[in-house]
């Protein structure tokens, strides 16, 4: 369990995190979003220690961070960077041995990130040659190759391809089925809704939002409901008490509290066949848009 | 904590290694390197045996001499002598073309005189005429030891060689520093290792790839003097050579922890130039001291002494035979107390600077804590 506690961080008269507090559990994905200049990076940076907050703590298993947890993580920063001469599985073992691995595990836990991230014809080329997206593969192994205790990753899906993004995704699924509290940021909202088991919502510095992710969207459902019914639903525009956000034939959604959507579904069954009626989960982007506003 | 076993932090002496390891692997691997030194070990060499070839003649003069004449040449540089028994049988030999010269005894010499002439076909050798001159006595009232145009070659060359690759390696650093930073792998190292790690593992990385070069070099003189027969010159310079060596050895270390703190202060590659500068002044400085004071003993002593210009000065001074077997350790010991203080301050600088990219870090702000 990684922790962060009532981080405070001002550069000059600028307050870029406000007392931020969130926790990533074991074996949890949380996907951190937050708009640009949200404190996304700043708060990634203090996680690491390689920005001291102004105030607050970060914590591991309740007790405060030290050096020796934090050589034991998992960082890939916002902005990439690797020794652009070095090759590819050098470079990787390097990394790992400043962590302490023997030369030898080194090496196998670099070869088996290659190819589990398909970069093994690249091996031994310098990550200047690489394409883009080989490179960003190149930093995802350089974050994983120690078996890091926990990971926390800087947009780490910008700039794969969609192919990409499925083998670095059950890359990083399997690290959190190993019990590593994996936290990273996105402003990709569709991935972090299907993969994520815990969403944190930054805006302004501050944290606007922190939960499971069907809590959160739990949290704004029951308050718009889709109606389908067998003829036309035209009559449900005609009602009060309630706002009709969209209208397409047999098929209504609407904004209303749960009595007031009671009584819409009465009314249908009262004139006909009901297809389908539910409250309706809003995805993460309307949430997001929500919570930060 | 969640998963299986960590392994033990590295041992900041196994980090340093690692460290400096890959510094010496990416440099001695790059193409440019290797070219640079081949070049500058060709132009030692070739200097060397130039030099040699231009004040020698090309191969010896073979002259014919009769009697007392023989005795007389005997041992003379550059000469072949071929003894022949009568004045007939030398002028013989010059017609032939077997000699280019003889020298052969004059019947009734003139006072003062050598007491020989020398029988040419069309003309006289000059090396042989040279070496038959007579040369006026020398007394000197202040005799120095060594030779002055040697003793300003020697200055020179100490200078030339300590300029070179203080300021080569010193940018080594400088660029490996802003490197990491410009890249942002400084990020993911220092989760790693601390920054003195970094710091000790650049700066003694760059330190065995300069020491390694001037041993090259030292090797490729004391070759070269060898094959060309300047043994003599070679015995002379030999412990003003190991001297240098390692008054280079703790110089380059405060340079190069100056350099390094100096560049961590910026976050781009096109500014390093700028911010290295004061540097480079301070590395350039015994260079021109030593050219333009080479043979006064005043400011030598000085140089000799003050740490930034003690590795040429002090060396130059040994090989004057200037100094007592004393100062070279005080001097020492001296630049080694200025190292020890400036690489803290360096790596307070470097530490302070390391995380900070964007404008650069004020000196005071790097100092600071």
């Amino acid at each position: 369990m990684l922790e962060i506690r009532g981080a405070t961080k001002r550069f000059g008269d600028r307050t870029v995190l406000d007392d931020v507090t969130f926790g990533v559990g074991a074996g949890r994905l949380t996907g951190f979003v937050g708009g640009n200049g949200a404190g996304k990076t700043t708060t990634m940076r203090i996680l690491l220690g390689v920005l001291s907050a102004d105030a607050g703590e970060v914590l591991v298993d309740g007790r405060p961070i030290t050096a020796d947890d934090r050589r034991g993580f998992g960082y890939m920063p916002e902005e990439r960077g690797l020794y652009p001469k070095m090759r590819v599985h050098e470079q990787l073992v390097y990394l790992a041995r400043l962590r302490g691995m023997r030369a030898a595990d080194a090496s196998a836990a670099a070869d088996e990130l290659i190819e589990r991230l398909e970069l093994t014809e690249r091996r031994d080329e310098p990550i200047e040659k690489l394409s883009l997206g080989n490179q960003q593969r190149a930093q995802i192994a350089a974050a994983l190759v120690h078996d890091p205790s926990v990971l926390v990753l800087d947009e780490p899906f910008s700039g794969l391809d969609p192919m990409a993004v499925e083998t670095v995704l059950r890359v990083l699924a399997e690290r959190a089925a190993r019990g590593v509290p994996v936290l990273f940021s996105s402003h990709q909202l569709d991935l972090v809704e299907r993969l994520c088991d815990d969403v944190v919502v930054i805006a302004d510095g501050r944290i606007r939002a922190a939960g499971t992710r069907d809590e959160l969207r739990a949290r704004g459902a029951g308050r718009q409901w889709e109606l389908q019914v067998g003829d036309d639903a035209g009559w449900v525009r005609g009602l009060h008490d309630i706002a009709v956000i969209d209208f397409d034939g047999d098929y209504v959604l609407f904004e209303a509290d749960p009595v007031a959507a009671q009584s819409v579904l009465r009314l249908a069954s009262e004139r006909g066949s009901v297809e389908r009626f539910a409250p309706r989960r809003p995805t993460l982007t309307e949430i997001f848009r929500e919570v930060v506003q | 904590m969640t998963t299986a076993s960590r392994p033990a932090a590295p041992s900041l002496r196994a980090s340093v290694a690692l460290i400096a390891g890959r510094e010496i692997t990416s440099r001695v691997r790059s193409k440019s390197f290797l070219i640079s030194t081949g070049i500058l070990l060709a132009l030692i060499i070739a200097s060397i045996v130039g030099t040699h070839l231009f004040t020698s003649t090309f191969g010896d003069t073979r002259v014919a001499a009769v009697g007392v004449a023989a005795e007389l040449l005997d041992g003379a540089p550059g000469l072949e002598i071929e003894e022949a028994a009568s004045l007939a049988e030398a002028e013989r030999l010059v017609r032939d073309g077997d000699v280019e010269a003889a020298v052969v005894p004059l019947d009734d010499p003139a006072p003062g005189t050598p007491g020989v002439e020398i029988v040419g076909l069309s003309d006289a050798p000059s090396a042989l005429v040279q070496s038959l001159a007579i040369a006026p006595e020398v007394r000197l009232l202040d005799p120095s030891p060594v030779d002055q145009g040697i003793g300003f070659i020697v200055a020179f060359a100490f200078g030339i060689i300590f300029f070179t690759a203080a300021i080569t390696f010193g940018g080594t650093v400088a660029q490996s520093v802003v490197e990491e930073k410009q890249t942002r792998i400084v990020e993911i190292l220092l989760t790693a290792v601390p920054a003195k790690a970094l710091l000790a593992g650049k700066v003694i990385g760059s330190s065995v790839l300069a020491l390694g070069q001037i041993l090259l070099i030292a090797v490729a003189a004391g070759l070269s003097l060898m094959l060309t027969g300047q043994d003599v010159l070679l015995t002379d310079l030999g412990p003003a050579a190991v001297w240098f060596l390692g008054f280079f050895a703790v110089g380059f270390v405060l340079l190069a922890a100056m350099f390094a703190a100096s560049a961590a202060l910026v976050s781009r590659m096109e500014d390093v130039g700028t911010v290295i500068q004061p540097v480079t002044w301070l590395v350039m400085l015994p260079y021109f001291l030593i050219i333009f004071f080479n043979d006064n003993e005043t400011v030598l002593t000085v140089m000799s002494y003050v740490p930034f210009s003690s590795p040429v000065g002090m060396p130059v001074r040994i090989f004057l035979e200037q100094a007592a077997w004393w100062e070279p350790l005080v001097a020492l010991a001296l630049l080694a107390a200025t190292a020890v203080v400036i690489v803290q301050l360096g790596a307070r600088m470097y530490r302070n600077s390391l995380l900070r990219t964007g404008a650069r870090v004020p000196l005071a702000e790097a100092l600071r804590g």
